[in-house]
């Protein structure tokens, strides 16, 4: 963890996305009082909680494999926290009783966790968590372990149910998809350092930097050099000569730049051109991706971009060789410093 | 030299054309089962059946088996307190075990890793030597007695039998809840952490409660180990008899109708009382879910922790590494007095002593040999469920059996069956009988180890195009092969220690701790000088013989990494 600041409201859903290693689980850890830090502060509601142990921090923490204890049924998993807080035996049954039926899992009481499947330790693990108490709920990679359709469908569920208690929670994931739908806000880290941090629309629209639009929705990214600016627009010329018109940066004359392009928002004709920036190229190959196709053009000046293409019919419009032009909008260009260390190693995952 | 070696490199030499024979008959299914059944059958027909067919044919065959009132009545007592000092004595090394096993994962440093050591010290002592070495300690003037100016702290009996096995259990306990409390997934405590319990709480509701298989395992290795041991028992008993001890006093005086009848006795209730275990305890359900927050808060407290840590630390040192070091003293006194010419030049009675050294290290490295050859195929089939689910479950239980029955016991029986055949020499029964009563160490490593490797990995060898053989060679045994060394270690030194079934089948010969058992009670007549000094002498050479296979396996492990 690098110099990491940031805050939470109360209520709210944040999504902490990052690659393997990126540290978001030693994040949830620190917050949980099950690590502790060599130097900074961790308040909740403005005071500082370092000095206090993880049974006392009111944050409870959700492993990505659930830890439902395996000797105790799901009634007792559920009713472990309010009685670890010091509630009867009476309150503490009728608060897991109270969330198992949130999770719909009522009629499963008496079971224990091995009877059930992934998705309902799920569900139990999460309404063990909601019946502790805490005010912070630290979700592990809560769908991680399940298999892709379920993990579709339970995470709206996930935001609901959390949502009606009233908790503040916190969910790691690497889905990016999943990080989109569920999150208030979100936050993009690498390598223990936060890079963004914000609504989800605008991290995906004005990502902070290269990784985070690579991470979040991908781009084709091309090297060019300031060519002209103006208050209203900026000219970038690429490799080979070409030109394109981005969006006005505070940049230099002459300084080398990144422009990423979102795959979704280059289109491809083969007549009548009509947006800001036009480029001639040939298709190199053509990707199905089920709901969508992927076309990788190259440019004249052997630059890659890639093109997303919804609702097409079952044969692609194009095919590997034919002559194509490519447009996008100015407004769709997103203009990036030149990383110190060269496009490539900024692009990696770790 | 050199030229030899580059030669090696060019042509196969004859050791490597003989495995590349021996894989390609490796891959022949008859040839598979051959040694497979030859394993099986060594195990089921010399190694377990003789441990009960001989006993049970003598009960059998014996034309009156009526004992006298006032022997039967010895006896009934004798057996009864065998179980109440086992049972008595594993639970508190439960109690005394765990906390020091929990300090020694959870805490790091110089302080803990030599605690670590320590706590092996009664595994490295042969009993024999650990009981003269409480006793010493216990019940004579110059022992703990010296403190409190008293004749004798405690004297021979049931108390000091405790204090025995109490000692030479508790590594057993440590040793199994460190490997636990290491394997054991943090996060079910880390859960329960941030759910609101207190450490202690974590512990007592979520951990133990998870790891219940092992304790109860540990307790079970503890009560066999306390109703098997002999030597030691008989060393420190006075007159007092437990199980073991009431079978040597009446094979000594003759009484063979006892004998038969008590080791049957002994055999058929430790079957009992460890099945009654086994089955019922996981059936029992732990109490519901109760939690008391604040007692349970200030039990996690530092004061409440520092002084649960002392305790346990006071409880080892007092009761397990002073008395186990004890044996020191008279020993060096021993070596001061000039008896050790005397010994070197094998004087008086240290003539036989060293040809009982020498016949124990040669049993020992011969059924630790006969081991390995004979209990690899069978760990195999246990790992792999080669017999099918039922008869895996048969095999697994059985090999079990010696670890379960008192050693004497055993070689009450094993002494009759190879007595009755007649042709054996003594030297073969004895090392048949050690094989008996090491089996289960063996291959229990060894399946558990076999049964941690993925059968992916030989499966793709295979799929490669690896022989039955190879694949053992290739990928098996380099992956088991710490367990392998450790197995056999473990085998090595049981034998070594190994009194009961020794007494039981030796007439004429007698192994190392069987011959000092006779020097510490008197029954030969020696100096206490060379008591000690006989003592001393097994605890060096056994030490030293773990430490070179110590160093064995070290060198093998790092050359590995």
């Amino acid at each position: 963890m690098d110099r990491l600041s940031f805050e939470i409201e109360n209520g709210e859903y944040l999504c902490v996305l990052g690659p393997t290693g990126s540290g978001k689980t030693t994040l949830l850890r620190l917050i949980a009082g099950l690590l502790n830090a060599d130097e900074g502060t961790i308040c909740f509601d403005g005071k500082p909680v370092n000095d206090i142990g993880p049974h006392a921090r009111n944050a409870v923490y959700v492993p990505q494999q659930y830890a439902l204890f395996p000797h105790l049924t799901v009634m007792e998993n559920v009713a472990f926290g309010p009685l670890a807080r010091g509630k009867s035996e009476k309150e503490a049954l009728e608060i897991a009783m109270k969330n198992l039926e949130t999770v719909r899992l009522a009629w499963r009481a008496q079971s224990f966790p091995n009877e059930l499947s992934g998705g309902m330790q799920q569900r139990v693990a999460l309404a063990r968590g909601l019946a502790s108490g805490a005010g912070l709920l630290l979700l592990d990679e809560p769908l991680g372990a399940l298999d892709a359709r379920l993990r579709l469908d339970l995470r709206h569920r996930l935001r609901e149910i959390v949502k009606q208690s009233g908790m503040t929670a916190i969910h790691v994931t690497h889905d990016r998809d999943e990080a989109m739908s569920v999150a208030d806000q979100i936050m993009v880290l690498k390598g223990g350092r936060l890079l963004d941090h914000g609504v989800p629309h605008r991290v995906y629209s004005r990502p902070t930097g290269i990784f985070v639009a690579n991470l979040i929705g991908g781009a084709s990214f091309l090297e060019g050099i300031v060519d002209a600016t103006t208050d209203a627009a900026s000219v970038v010329r690429l490799r080979g000569g070409l030109r394109i018109k981005a969006p006005p940066a505070l940049h230099m004359l002459d300084e080398p730049i990144i422009l990423g392009v979102r795959r979704e928002q280059v289109r491809i004709s083969d007549r009548n051109p009509e947006l800001a920036n036009v480029l001639e190229g040939e298709i190199r190959e053509v990707r199905f991706l089920g709901d969508s196709r992927e076309y990788l053009i190259r440019l004249t000046n052997g630059d890659i971009i890639a093109s997303r293409h919804y609702s097409e019919g079952p044969e692609p419009r194009f095919s590997a060789g034919d002559k194509v032009v490519v447009e996008f909008e100015e407004g769709d260009v997103l203009v990036f410093e030149y990383p110190t260390q060269g496009l490539r190693k900024e692009l990696e995952m770790a | 030299m050199q030229g030899t070696r580059r030669q090696a490199a060019n042509s196969p030499t004859i050791l490597q054309r003989m495995f590349v024979q021996l894989e390609r008959f490796s891959a022949r299914a008859d040839v598979t089962k051959a040694v497979y059944s030859a394993a099986v059958a060594f195990f089921l027909f010399i190694v377990i059946s003789p441990a009960i067919a001989g006993i049970v044919a003598q009960f059998l065959m014996l034309p009156s088996l009526t004992l006298t009132a006032e022997v039967a009545a010895r006896m009934r007592a004798a057996v009864a307190w065998s179980f109440v000092i086992g049972l008595t004595v594993s639970s508190l090394d439960v109690v005394a075990g765990i906390p020091l096993a929990w300090l020694i994962v959870r805490r790091s440093g110089h302080a803990v890793t030599v605690l670590d050591s320590l706590a092996d010290i009664p595994f490295v002592i042969p009993t024999v030597a650990l009981g003269f070495s409480i006793l010493e300690f216990w019940s004579t003037p110059g022992g703990i007695s010296t403190v409190f100016g008293s004749g004798g702290l405690v004297a021979p009996g049931t108390l000091l039998i405790m204090l025995l096995h109490f000692a030479f259990s508790y590594p057993v306990i440590v040793r199994v809840m460190v490997g636990e409390f290491l394997n054991y997934r943090e996060t079910y405590e880390v859960a329960a952490r941030t759910l609101g319990a207190s450490a202690f709480t974590a512990v007592r509701t979520v951990t133990l409660p998870i790891l219940r298989p092992a304790v109860l395992a540990a307790f079970l290795l503890a009560l066999a180990r306390s109703l098997s041991e002999t030597g030691a028992t008989i060393v420190v008993a006075g007159a007092f008899e437990n199980g073991t001890v009431f079978i040597k006093n009446v094979r000594d005086a003759g009484l063979t109708a006892a004998v038969v009848t008590a080791s049957l006795v002994l055999i058929a209730a430790s079957l009992v009382v460890f099945a009654l275990i086994k089955i019922i305890s996981p059936k029992l359900r732990v109490a519901p879910l109760r939690i008391w927050p604040s007692l349970e808060r200030k039990l996690s407290s530092r004061p409440v922790i520092i002084s649960r840590n002392a305790l346990s630390l006071l409880v080892f040192f007092i009761f397990i590494l002073l008395p186990c070091l004890f044996i020191a003293f008279p020993a060096i006194e021993a070596v001061a007095s000039g008896t050790v010419a005397e010994a070197i030049a094998g004087v008086g009675p240290w003539k036989t002593f060293w040809s009982s050294m020498l016949l124990s290290y040669v049993v020992a490295l011969l059924a630790t040999l006969v081991n390995i050859v004979s209990g690899l195929p069978v760990a195999v089939l246990i790992a792999r469920n080669r017999f099918g689910q039922r008869a895996t479950k048969v095999v697994d239980a059985l090999v079990d059996l010696p670890i379960i029955v008192p050693s004497l016991a055993l070689g009450v029986s094993l002494s009759f069956f190879w007595g009755n055949m007649g042709a054996l020499p003594e030297f073969w029964v004895l090392v048949l009988a050690h094989t008996t009563i090491t089996y289960s160490y063996f291959v229990r490593a060894m399946a558990a180890s076999i049964q941690g490797i993925a059968p992916e990995l030989e499966e793709t060898a295979r799929t490669l195009g690896a022989r039955p053989l190879r694949v053992f060679r290739k990928i098996t045994l380099p992956l088991t092969k710490y367990s392998l060394l450790s197995g056999a270690i473990l085998v090595f030194t049981r034998s070594v220690d190994e009194t009961g079934a020794t007494f039981a089948v030796s007439k004429a010969l007698k192994t190392a701790p069987v011959l000092l058992v006779d020097w510490i009670r008197g029954t030969v007549h020696v100096t206490a000088s060379e008591r000690a000094l006989g003592v001393g002498f097994l605890v060096v050479t056994s030490f030293l013989a773990l430490v070179v296979l110590r160093l064995i396996t070290l060198r093998r492990q790092t050359r590995r990494h």
